[in-house]
């Protein structure tokens, strides 16, 4: 117990010491927080719709009134013909165009049906699908007004309309801060974690100090908790910021405990620094330590179901992802902050990521060799 | 009584014989000159009896431990001053002496009896909270060599502990060693200068791996029919097939 005291107050002062480090371990985690979310949106806004109106009738008018009213589009012109508006898709200055026919409004009042035509630029086909899908939901509900408009309450509806009502659980304003700050802090923890440790072991192998530690009669796995409690600190350190900038930058209250988030946190980033250590253990130079490391973060970000959902991914990709610490920690932190769940709900989540922290630790200790 | 007891050991890397068979005893309280040009395999050696290399082949006992079951027990009992520098730069002097104390397990009243006594005799008080990395190169040798005694071991091994030391420094260093070796430490050294051969009390030259010449200064002197130290190491290094590492 006395040398790992002694250990631990070696390693804090060394980090302390060093304001440089200390200062990218507190910035870099806040700036990011406070601008990613910003912009790490699902939600699909200034689609640029380009409108050819062959009809100038006042019904046409109030659609294209409608649908640039919406916010999700904006208007970048009217365009006489659909050659000239085609042009806008080819130059990348237009997403969409819309084009009403000559007689929209005439179908609309004679034959009680008109046609319309939408022509999408499908190389964001995100952006292509979510445009058109906006468009059409505006144009449902101009139909709607429309018949509102004409009808002359009848008795009964003519026509059975099932209509769908649907309730947003757990998270009803549909808010994507609410989804994203989480998972992006989930990241920066783990980045942060996993660098630090990945470079302090190979630090002392570059400028020579770990032989003078490899010739006393230190423990092995003395020396590498040594490393580990006070990355452990820091990582929950940044844990805290983050969770503070959530609650009073971006309004999110928690709906579960913190207790709970604190607590998984805790065994998470045990197996992040294992992951950390076990690199720092293999490599010789901090370069090589920063570039596995670097490597094996891409992939555990990526697949990590903060960017994108595990749900759509191929099969062999969904078994990645369960051996990939990253994505149960995101789940954890949407489920206790959104759902409100608790230990117990989170229990196999916990008892998987442990698992990880022995192994990954264990490797660390094992691979750590005083006498090569 | 011997304290080292070395047999047949060697270290191959590949088809490398970085030592090749080597056997010597060391007894208590000797100064044990360590000699040989660059890439001879003294390093490797040396790192093998401090537990930090694993012996190819070989019986080795240290400080009365053997090497292969007992490594970590030789630690205990054993100094080691690495050719690179062994201090940590951004602790101060007092925090690294605290440090490497607290690891061998010296109570605090102990580190710190320990540390009051050997700033005074380095004469570094005023530069006791200074970071390690402000410090003059010679006053930095002495200093890790000074921790390297701080647990009272046995035995303390020097690589090269004066390499592009100033030679008024040098000396100093030397009559550190000398006053080790008399309160019965036994010093294990390596060294580029010759006439600092001329101080130990037995002498090794290693050549391309292998022991080629042991025994006192003196002896070694007569055999060879030299006059000095380097004049012995030149006659038995020039047929060195290895170069420069």
């Amino acid at each position: 117990m006395r040398i790992l005291r002694i250990l631990l107050e070696k390693e804090f002062r060394q980090i302390f010491r060093d304001p440089a480090i200390l200062r990218i371990i507190f910035m870099l985690p806040t700036v990011q927080l406070l601008l990613m979310p910003l912009a790490a949106d699902y939600e699909v806004k200034n689609i640029k719709i380009c409108v050819v109106d062959y009809d100038h009738s006042p019904y046409s008018h109030k659609l294209i009134n409608k649908i640039t009213a919406s916010g999700y589009f904006t208007l970048v012109d009217y365009a006489d013909s659909y050659d000239e508006a085609l042009g806008y898709i080819e130059q990348d200055e237009a997403d969409l165009v819309l084009q009403v026919p000559r007689s929209f409004e005439k179908d609309l009042v004679r034959e009680d049906e008109a046609k319309l035509f939408m022509a999408l630029n499908a190389i964001n086909g995100v952006k292509a699908n979510l445009g058109g899908a906006y468009l059409r939901s505006i144009i449902i509900d101009f139909n709607n007004d429309v018949r509102l408009e004409w009808m002359q309450l009848p008795r009964f509806n003519p026509q059975p309309i099932i209509s769908i009502s649907p309730i947003n659980w757990y998270n009803p304003l549909m808010n994507y801060q609410l989804f994203m700050v989480p998972g992006i802090l989930v990241i920066l923890v783990t980045l942060v974690g996993a660098f630090l440790s990945a470079l302090n072991i190979v630090k002392e192998k570059e400028i020579g100090t770990i032989e003078q530690i490899n010739v006393t009669p230190i423990k092995k796995y003395q020396f590498i908790l040594g490393k580990l409690i006070p990355f452990w600190v820091l990582g929950l350190i940044v844990l805290t910021i983050g969770l503070l900038i959530s609650r009073y930058v971006y309004g999110i209250i928690f709906v579960g405990s913190i207790t709970t988030v604190y607590f998984f946190a805790g065994v998470y980033l045990l197996a992040v620094l294992g992951l950390g250590l076990l690199v720092s253990t293999f490599a010789n130079t901090q370069q090589q330590a920063m570039l596995l490391s670097f490597f094996m973060m891409m992939i555990f970000i990526m697949l990590g179901g903060l960017y994108t959902s595990i749900d759509s991914m191929p099969d062999w990709v969904k078994t990645f992802t369960k051996i990939n610490p990253v994505t149960y920690f995101i789940e954890v932190t949407r489920m206790v902050i959104l759902k409100g769940s608790t230990l117990v709900d989170i229990r196999s989540h916990l008892i998987t990521v442990l698992g990880f922290a022995i192994v990954l630790n264990s490797l660390a200790v094992w691979n750590y060799k005083k006498r090569s | 009584m011997n304290v080292i007891e070395v047999e047949n050991l060697s270290k191959h890397f590949g088809k490398f014989k970085a030592v090749d068979d080597i056997s010597f005893n060391v007894s208590r309280g000797e100064i044990f000159g360590f000699l040989g040009a660059n890439g001879a395999g003294k390093t490797t050696a040396m790192r093998m009896l401090c537990g930090l290399s694993l012996p190819t082949l070989g019986e080795a006992r240290v400080a009365g431990f053997d090497l292969y079951k007992d490594a970590e027990q030789i630690k205990r009992n054993i100094g080691y001053m690495s050719q690179r520098f062994s201090l940590y730069d951004d602790l101060s002097i007092r925090e690294n002496i605290r440090f490497y104390g607290g690891i061998y397990g010296l109570t605090n009243k102990q580190i710190k009896a320990k540390t009051e006594s050997m700033l005074h005799h380095l004469n570094l008080e005023e530069e006791a909270n200074k970071m390690v990395k402000s410090l003059p190169l010679g006053w930095k040798q002495k200093l890790a060599f000074s921790v390297s005694l701080l647990h009272d071991p046995q035995i303390v091994f020097l690589d090269e502990p004066t390499g592009g030391v100033d030679p008024i420094t040098r000396r100093e260093f030397w009559t550190m060693i000398y006053e080790a070796s008399d309160k019965g430490t036994t010093v294990f050294v390596t060294t580029h200068y010759m006439d600092e051969a001329e101080y130990c009390s037995r002498v090794s030259i290693m050549v391309d791996g292998k022991i080629d010449a042991l025994g006192t200064p003196l002896e070694l002197k007569e055999k060879f029919d030299s006059p000095n130290m380097g004049d012995v190491f030149l006659k038995l290094a020039r047929k060195a097939k290895r170069g420069d590492n």
